[in-house]
C-alpha cells in the first residue's frame, strides 16, 4: 500500500507478495530435497549420497557464516572516518 | 598483421591516438581496437614464436599456446565491454590509461621470457593507477599511492627473482618454474601479491572501490587474472597453492557479509573467486588447470557485469553504501535484471556461467582426494551466493525503499551490461564453446542429474538461510562503518609505530642534549670559579709576589740541573 491508501503499482509492495515468494522458495527447497530419493547418486564421497546432504550443508554453513561474521564485526568495526 | 606488432600492442599503441580524436569517431575507434586485437589473436598460428636479441639476451615477445590464447580472448572481451561501458565519459585520461592497461596485460600473456614479463607487469601497474586517480578525490589519491607502491613492489620482487633465477640457471625463459630456489620463490611472491594471496590482499579491497565508476570495471578484469595466468604458467601443481587458495575462498566472505560499501563487497568476492582458481593451479591436473582457465574466463565477464551494475548505481545515485540504498528496482529495472544475472552466474546457478567452470575445480579437488579443501570450497560456494548472489542485489535494488528515485543507467552502460549478461547465460547454456578453448581436452559434462540437484540444494538452502536470518533478525544490518583488514597494518599500525619510534628517538635526543649542556655548563662554572677575576687564580698578582715566584722557580730549575 502506498501512503495515500491505494494499492502500490509494484507487485512486490502489495501485501502478501513477499509471503508468496517465501512460500515458493520453501516449495522449491522441498522439491530439490525430494528429488534425492528419485535417482541414484554417484557422489565421489559416501557422505555426498546421504539424501539432502547439500541442502543441510548450504543452510548450516550460511547460518554459521553470518553468525561468525556478526561476531567478527564486534572486533573489526570502526567509524566510517576511521582512516581519515 | 602479426608480423607488425605483438598482441596487445595494438591497444597500447592505438591508445596514444585517442586524444587526437573527437566525438563518435573516437568512440568507434576505441571500440575497434579490442576487436582488432581479438581478430589478431584468433589468426595467430599456434606455433608462432617471435624472438629478438636485446643487450645480448634473447627476449621472446610472442609465444602462442592455448593457455595464453584463452586468457587473451577474455581479456579482449573485457576490454571491449569496459570501453563500451565507459563510452559516455569524456575523460581521455581514463581511456588512454585503460587501453594501455588492457593492452599491456594482453602482451604479458604472450611474452615468453621473464624480462618482457616484468616490463608488461610494471606497465599494467602504472597504467591501471590512473583508473583510481581519475576519480580525483583525496581518498582515491591516497588509495592510489598505496596501490602503486604495492604493485610496483610486486614488479621489483619479480625482477629480483628473475635475476637470481638467471644466475642459477642461465635461462630467462618463462615456463614452468616450480618453487625450487630463492629466485623462483621471489617470483612466486610477486605473482602472489598480484593474485591477492591471504595477507597480501589488502591493496585489492583498498583500491578497487576507490576507483572511478568505469575504472573499477577495467581493474576487475586484468590485474588479478594476469597473476592467475602467471601462476598457472609458472607454478602448476605447486602443492602449497591448494591451502593458499582454499583460505582465499573462505576468509573474504566473512568480510563481505559485514561490509557496507557494495563495490568493496564485490572486491572481497573477487578475492574469493581467485581462491578457486588458485586451488585449481595447485592441484595441477589437466582437469583442474582447465577449471582455472574456464573459471577465469567466466569470472572476468560476470565480475565485470556485477561491477558495472554497482557502478551504474553509484553513477546515478552518488552512493554505493548498502545502508543508503534500497528499492532501486523501481528506477533501474534493467540494471536490476542484469545484476541478478551476474549474481546468478557468480553463484554458479545451473544454466549460468559459474556453474560450468567452478565445478571443474571442485570435481578435480574431490578426485584428487583433497577432502578438506573440497569442503572449504563448498562452504565458500554457499557463502558467495549469500553475499554476492543475494546481498548485492537485495540491498541495492530491494530491501527497504530508500526513497531514491533516479534515471535508468545511460544507454551505453545498459548495452555493455546486456552483452555481459548474454555471455553469462550463453556460457552456462552452451559450455562446449568455452571447453573447446581450454588448454587441455575436456571430457566433462556439468549437467548430470546429481550435479544439478546438489548445486540447487546448496544454493536454495543458502537462500533459505538468508530468509531465515532476515526474519529472525539475526542478519547483521548494513551499518555506516569500515572494517579493519590487513591494510590496517600499513595504514594505521605502521604509521603509529613510526611515530612512536620517531617520538622516542626525539625524546632520547632531547635528554642527551640536556645532559651534555648541563655537563658543559658545570665545566664552565668550575673553570670560572678559579680563573675568573674573582677566582683564586684569576686575581691580578702584585709585582713582588710575581718576582718571588719567578725567583723560586729559577732556583728550583737550578737545583734540578745539579741532580
Amino acid at each position: 500500500m502506498t501512503e495515500d491508501g491505494k494499492p502500490s503499482s509494484y507487485w512486490l509492495e502489495r501485501p502478501g507478495s513477499v509471503g508468496k515468494i517465501i512460500r515458493a522458495l520453501i516449495g522449491v527447497c522441498v522439491a530439490v530435497v525430494a528429488a534425492d530419493f528419485f535417482y541414484e547418486k554417484h557422489g565421489h564421497y559416501s557422505w555426498e549420497n546421504f539424501p539432502g546432504f547439500y541442502a543441510l550443508f548450504g543452510f548450516v554453513s550460511c547460518v554459521a557464516l553470518v553468525i561468525a561474521a556478526t561476531q567478527l564485526r564486534k572486533i573489526l568495526k570502526r567509524d566510517e572516518d576511521y582512516y581519515d | 598483421m602479426i608480423d607488425l606488432v605483438p598482441p596487445g600492442a595494438v591497444m597500447v599503441l592505438g591508445a596514444l591516438l585517442v586524444p587526437l580524436l573527437r566525438g563518435r569517431v573516437r568512440q568507434a575507434y576505441m571500440l575497434a581496437l579490442p576487436v582488432l586485437g581479438f581478430v589478431q589473436v584468433v589468426m595467430l598460428p599456434s606455433t608462432f614464436v617471435w624472438s629478438i636479441q636485446m643487450f645480448g639476451y634473447d627476449l621472446t615477445l610472442v609465444r602462442v599456446d592455448e593457455l595464453s590464447r584463452v586468457f587473451a580472448y577474455v581479456f579482449h572481451i573485457a576490454a571491449f565491454l569496459s570501453v563500451l561501458y565507459a563510452l559516455h565519459i569524456k575523460d581521455n585520461v581514463q581511456f588512454v590509461s585503460g587501453l594501455i592497461y588492457a593492452g599491456a596485460a594482453i602482451s604479458a600473456l604472450f611474452v615468453g621470457d621473464l624480462i618482457s614479463l616484468f616490463i608488461c607487469w610494471e606497465l599494467t601497474a602504472i597504467a591501471s593507477l590512473f583508473q583510481i586517480w581519475a576519480r580525483r578525490t583525496e581518498g582515491a589519491y591516497r588509495a592510489g599511492l598505496r596501490y602503486l607502491i604495492i604493485q610496483v613492489g610486486s614488479g621489483v620482487l619479480l625482477l629480483a627473482g628473475t635475476i637470481l633465477h638467471y644466475a642459477d640457471t642461465g635461462s630467462l625463459e618463462f615456463q614452468e618454474l616450480g618453487l625450487v630456489s630463492t629466485g623462483t620463490a621471489l617470483i612466486f611472491l610477486a605473482f602472489g601479491i598480484k593474485a591477492a594471496f591471504p595477507l597480501l590482499h589488502g591493496w585489492l579491497q583498498d583500491a578497487y572501490p576507490e576507483a572511478t565508476v568505469t575504472g573499477t570495471v577495467f581493474l576487475s578484469a586484468f590485474t588479478t587474472k594476469l597473476a592467475i595466468y602467471a601462476l598457472a604458467r609458472g607454478f602448476p601443481g605447486t602443492e602449497i597453492l591448494v591451502p593458499i587458495g582454499a583460505l582465499m575462498t573462505a576468509f573474504p566472505i566473512f568480510y563481505a557479509v559485514i561490509e557496507n560499501d557494495l563495490r568493496r563487497v564485490l572486491a572481497y568476492s573477487l578475492n574469493n573467486q581467485l581462491g578457486f582458481m588458485v586451488v585449481g593451479i595447485g592441484i595441477g591436473t589437466e582437469m583442474s588447470l582447465n577449471g582455472t582457465a574456464a573459471h577465469a574466463f567466466a569470472h572476468v565477464i560476470y565480475k565485470g557485469l556485477l561491477f558495472m551494475s554497482m557502478g551504474a548505481v553509484l553513477y546515478r545515485t552518488g552512493t554505493i553504501k548498502g545502508s543508503e540504498l534500497g528499492g532501486l528496482y523501481k528506477s533501474m529495472p534493467w540494471t536490476t535484471t542484469f545484476c541478478i544475472i551476474g549474481a546468478a552466474s557468480i553463484s554458479a546457478f545451473p544454466l549460468f556461467s559459474g556453474f560450468i567452470s567452478k565445478s571443474l575445480i571442485l570435481t578435480a579437488a574431490a578426485e584428487n582426494h583433497y577432502t578438506l579443501t573440497f569442503l572449504v570450497l563448498l562452504f565458500a560456494s554457499a557463502g558467495v551466493f549469500h553475499h554476492s548472489g543475494i546481498k548485492i542485489p537485495y540491498f541495492a535494488f530491494f530491501a527497504h525503499d530508500s526513497g531514491i528515485r533516479c534515471e535508468e543507467a545511460p544507454r551505453n552502460m545498459l548495452i555493455a551490461m546486456g552483452c555481459a549478461a548474454f555471455l553469462c547465460i550463453a556460457l552456462g547454456v552452451a559450455p562446449g564453446y568455452l571447453y573447446a578453448l581450454l588448454p587441455y581436452p575436456v571430457e566433462y559434462d556439468p549437467y548430470t542429474t546429481s550435479h544439478v540437484v546438489n548445486q540447487l540444494q546448496l544454493l536454495l538452502f543458502s537462500a533459505g538461510a538468508f530468509v531465515f536470518l532476515q526474519k529472525t533478525g539475526l542478519y547483521p544490518p548494513e551499518l555506516k562503518s569500515v572494517n579493519l583488514d590487513i591494510d590496517w597494518l600499513y595504514r594505521k599500525a605502521l604509521p603509529a609505530l613510526v611515530q612512536k619510534v620517531a617520538g622516542g628517538a626525539g625524546r632520547l635526543k632531547g635528554r642527551i642534549q640536556a645532559r651534555s649542556l648541563a655537563g658543559i655548563e658545570r665545566t664552565v662554572r668550575y673553570v670560572r670559579g678559579h680563573h675568573a677575576p674573582t677566582g683564586a687564580l684569576g686575581d691580578p698578582w702584585s709585582i713582588g709576589a710575581t718576582a718571588l715566584w719567578a725567583a723560586l722557580l729559577l732556583v728550583a730549575y737550578l737545583g734540578m740541573a745539579y741532580l
